[in-house]
C-alpha cells in the first residue's frame, strides 16, 4: 500500500497567478510529513495538488512532476479520478454526508470502486475501517443513524474511516484538527500515529506543536510578500526543524517571532 | 450535578422578569397574526365548500347532472384530474430536475445564468397562453405521432386509440401541463442544488467519484426534499389548472386510460369553469361539491409529500 511521492520543480498556477513556486521534495512511505507556514503560503494548495483536488478551481494547472512509485500523477493519460482513488483526503471541517448513515458514509467510497461488493464483505470492511479509525466502539450500536449526529471529533474520525476504507496509498490531511477541541485533537493525533504503520500521511497544520508531535518530517512554507508565490523554504527531520533549522525564516516562524 | 441546579433545602431564587421590548412584541404579534390568518382562510374556504356542497350531497341522485348521483358525477372528473396531473408530473419532475442539474453543475456560468432567466420567465407566462399554444400548435402536431403510436404501441392501454383527428386529447393536456409546471419545479430545485455544501461535493470527489457519481452522492440526496416539495408545488398547479385544460380538451366524459382518443374525461377545475355560467340551483351545488373533492385531494397530496420528507428527516442534513 503505502507509496513514496517524489515532487520535482512543481509550480502551481491558478490561471495566470503563480500560487506555489518550485517545490521539490520526497515524501517517504509509512511516515508522517507535516507542512507548516503562515496562512496563504500555499501549503493547502500544494497538498491538494497531490491528489489533483486543486483542479476543481477552473484554470488551475501545474508545471513539474509528481511521481508516486513510478506513476506520474500528471501524466498525459492519467485520470484525476483514479489519482483520487489512490490518494485519500481528510478536510479541515468534518464533512460526513448528511444524507447517509454512519455505515453508508464509510461504505460510500467502496461502492464507487466496487459496486458489486457483497453485503457481508461490505460490513466487514466498514467494521475494519471504523476500528482502524478508533471509532468502532463508539458507533457500533448506531451504524444506521446519520453521521451528522456525531460529535465534531467523531465526525472527523468517521471521515478518516471513510477515506481509509478504500485503502488508499496516501492519506492527505488538510488541517484535520482545526475545528476540534483538544480532546478530539488528541484522539486524531493518536490515530495518525497508528495509521502511520500502513499509510503515507501528509498533514497540513497551523499548529506547530501538532506538527512536532505527530510528524517525522516537517516542511516549512513561506511567501516573500503579498501577491508573491509560496515557496518551500525548508524540509527536514521534524526534530531538526524544531531544534536547529537551517534557515533563519524557519527559526523565526517556529519561535513565534513572526507569522 | 451542575452547580446551578436547585436543591431541596434551598429553592431556586425567583427568576428576574425578562424585560419586554416593544419591537419584539409587535413583531411577535404580527407574525402570529399572519399565521392565524392563513388558518382562518383555509377554514373559511373549507366551510364555504361544505355549506355550498351540502344540498348536492343530500339531494336525491336523479336531480344531480347526469341523473346518476353525485359520486357518479364527480368520479370521472376526479379521474381526469388525477390522470392528467399525475402524468404531467411524471414528465415534468425528472425533466425539471435534469434542467436544474445542468444549470447548477454542467453549464458554463454565462449559459447557466441565461437559462435561469429563461426558466423564471416561463414560470410567469399566464396559463391561457399555454392553453392557446396547446390547441393551435401542439394539438395538430400530435395527430400524426399518435396515429403512429396506436399502430406500433397500441397494446399499451394508454395508446389504445383510435387517435383523435383534432388532437384535442388528454395527451396534449398532459404535455401542456408538464410544460406549465416545469419552470416552477426546476426553479425551486435549482436553488436547492445550488446550496449543496462545497464540502460534501469535495468529500465525494476526494473519494474518487466522477462528476456524475459526485452528483449522485452529494447533490441529489441533498436536494431530495426540495425535489419532492417542488414536485408537490407543480402537482398542485396541475391539479387546479383550469383554462389550459378547458381550452384544449375535447370532453365526452367516461373513465378511460386511453390518452389519445377523442373521448376524454374532463377535469374538476375545467368542468367548473365550463359549466358554471350555465348552471343554476342544484347544478351549482354539485359543481361546488366537485370543488370540495379537489380541495380534499390537494390537501391529501400535500400531507403525503410531508410524510415522504419527514420519513428521512434525520438524514436531511438539517441537524
Amino acid at each position: 500500500m503505502a507509496k513514496r511521492i517524489e515532487v520535482k520543480d512543481l509550480d502551481i498556477y491558478y490561471d495566470k497567478f503563480l500560487a506555489v513556486q518550485n517545490v521539490s521534495l520526497t515524501i517517504e512511505p509509512r511516515s508522517v510529513t507535516a507542512f507548516i507556514g503562515p496562512s496563504g503560503c500555499g501549503k493547502s494548495t500544494f497538498l491538494r495538488s497531490l491528489n489533483r483536488m486543486h483542479e476543481l478551481v477552473p484554470h488551475a494547472r501545474v508545471e513539474g512532476t509528481v511521481v508516486m512509485d513510478d506513476q506520474d500523477l500528471y501524466g498525459p493519460n492519467v485520470d484525476p479520478v483514479s489519482v483520487r482513488r489512490q490518494v485519500g483526503m481528510v478536510f479541515q471541517r468534518p464533512n460526513p454526508f448528511p444524507t447517509m448513515s454512519i455505515h453508508e458514509n464509510v461504505a460510500a467510497g467502496l461502492r464507487l470502486n466496487n459496486a458489486r461488493i457483497s453485503k457481508g464483505d461490505l460490513d466487514e470492511l466498514v467494521e475494519r475501517s471504523l476500528r482502524a479509525a478508533n471509532l468502532w466502539n463508539e458507533v457500533k450500536d448506531r451504524l444506521n443513524k446519520p453521521g451528522s449526529g456525531l460529535s465534531g471529533g467523531q465526525q472527523q474520525r468517521l471521515c478518516i474511516a471513510r477515506a481509509i476504507a478504500v485503502q488508499p496509498d496516501v492519506l492527505l490531511m488538510d488541517e484535520p484538527c482545526s475545528a476540534l477541541d483538544p480532546i478530539s485533537t488528541q484522539a486524531i493525533e493518536d490515530l495518525i500515529n497508528d495509521l502511520k504503520a500502513d499509510y503515507t500521511i501528509v498533514i497540513v497544520t497551523h499548529n506547530m506543536q501538532q506538527a512536532a508531535r505527530v510528524s517525522d518530517t516537517t516542511g516549512f512554507f513561506n511567501l516573500q510578500g503579498v501577491g508573491q508565490p509560496g515557496q518551500l523554504v525548508e524540509i527536514d527531520d521534524t526534530t531538526k526543524i524544531f531544534s536547529t533549522p537551517a534557515n533563519q525564516a524557519t527559526e523565526d516562524y517556529i519561535s513565534g517571532r513572526f507569522g | 450535578m451542575p452547580a446551578t441546579e436547585p436543591t431541596a433545602d434551598r429553592p431556586a431564587p425567583p427568576r428576574a422578569k425578562v424585560k419586554q421590548r416593544p419591537g419584539d412584541r409587535i413583531f411577535a404579534g404580527l407574525s402570529t397574526g399572519a399565521g392565524v390568518l392563513i388558518l382562518v382562510v383555509l377554514a373559511g374556504v373549507a366551510a364555504f365548500l361544505l355549506v355550498e356542497a351540502w344540498p348536492a350531497i343530500i339531494a336525491p341522485s336523479d336531480e344531480i347532472p347526469g341523473r346518476g348521483g353525485l359520486t357518479l358525477y364527480i368520479w370521472p372528473l376526479l379521474f381526469g384530474t388525477l390522470i392528467s396531473a399525475f402524468f404531467a408530473l411524471l414528465i415534468a419532475a425528472p425533466l425539471a430536475t435534469s434542467i436544474a442539474l445542468f444549470i447548477t453543475h454542467y453549464a458554463p456560468r454565462r449559459l447557466s445564468q441565461a437559462l435561469g432567466y429563461v426558466i423564471d420567465l416561463l414560470a410567469a407566462i399566464p396559463s391561457i397562453i399555454y392553453g392557446l399554444w396547446g390547441i393551435f400548435v401542439l394539438a395538430p402536431a400530435t395527430v400524426g405521432p399518435t396515429r403512429w403510436l396506436t399502430e406500433h404501441a397500441g397494446f399499451i392501454p394508454l395508446f389504445a386509440g383510435p387517435p383523435s383527428a383534432t388532437g384535442r386529447t388528454m395527451l396534449v393536456v398532459i404535455i401542456v401541463l408538464a410544460v406549465m409546471i416545469l419552470p416552477i419545479i426546476s426553479a425551486v430545485v435549482r436553488e436547492a442544488f445550488r446550496q449543496t455544501p462545497r464540502l460534501h461535493e469535495e468529500a465525494s470527489l476526494a473519494l474518487g467519484a466522477t462528476h456524475w457519481e459526485m452528483i449522485r452522492m452529494a447533490v441529489l440526496p441533498f436536494g431530495r426534499s426540495a425535489i419532492v416539495g417542488a414536485s408537490m408545488l407543480g402537482l398542485g398547479r396541475a391539479l387546479g389548472e383550469t383554462m389550459a385544460v378547458a381550452i384544449v380538451l375535447s370532453v365526452s366524459g367516461g373513465v378511460t386510460f386511453n390518452l389519445i382518443s377523442s373521448g376524454n374525461p374532463s377535469t374538476i377545475a375545467a368542468n367548473i369553469a365550463l359549466q358554471f355560467p350555465e348552471s343554476t340551483g342544484l347544478d351549482i351545488n354539485a359543481l361546488v361539491a366537485s370543488g370540495l373533492v379537489l380541495f380534499a385531494v390537494t390537501l391529501a397530496v400535500n400531507m403525503l409529500a410531508r410524510a415522504i420528507i419527514n420519513r428521512r428527516r434525520e438524514f436531511s442534513g438539517a441537524n
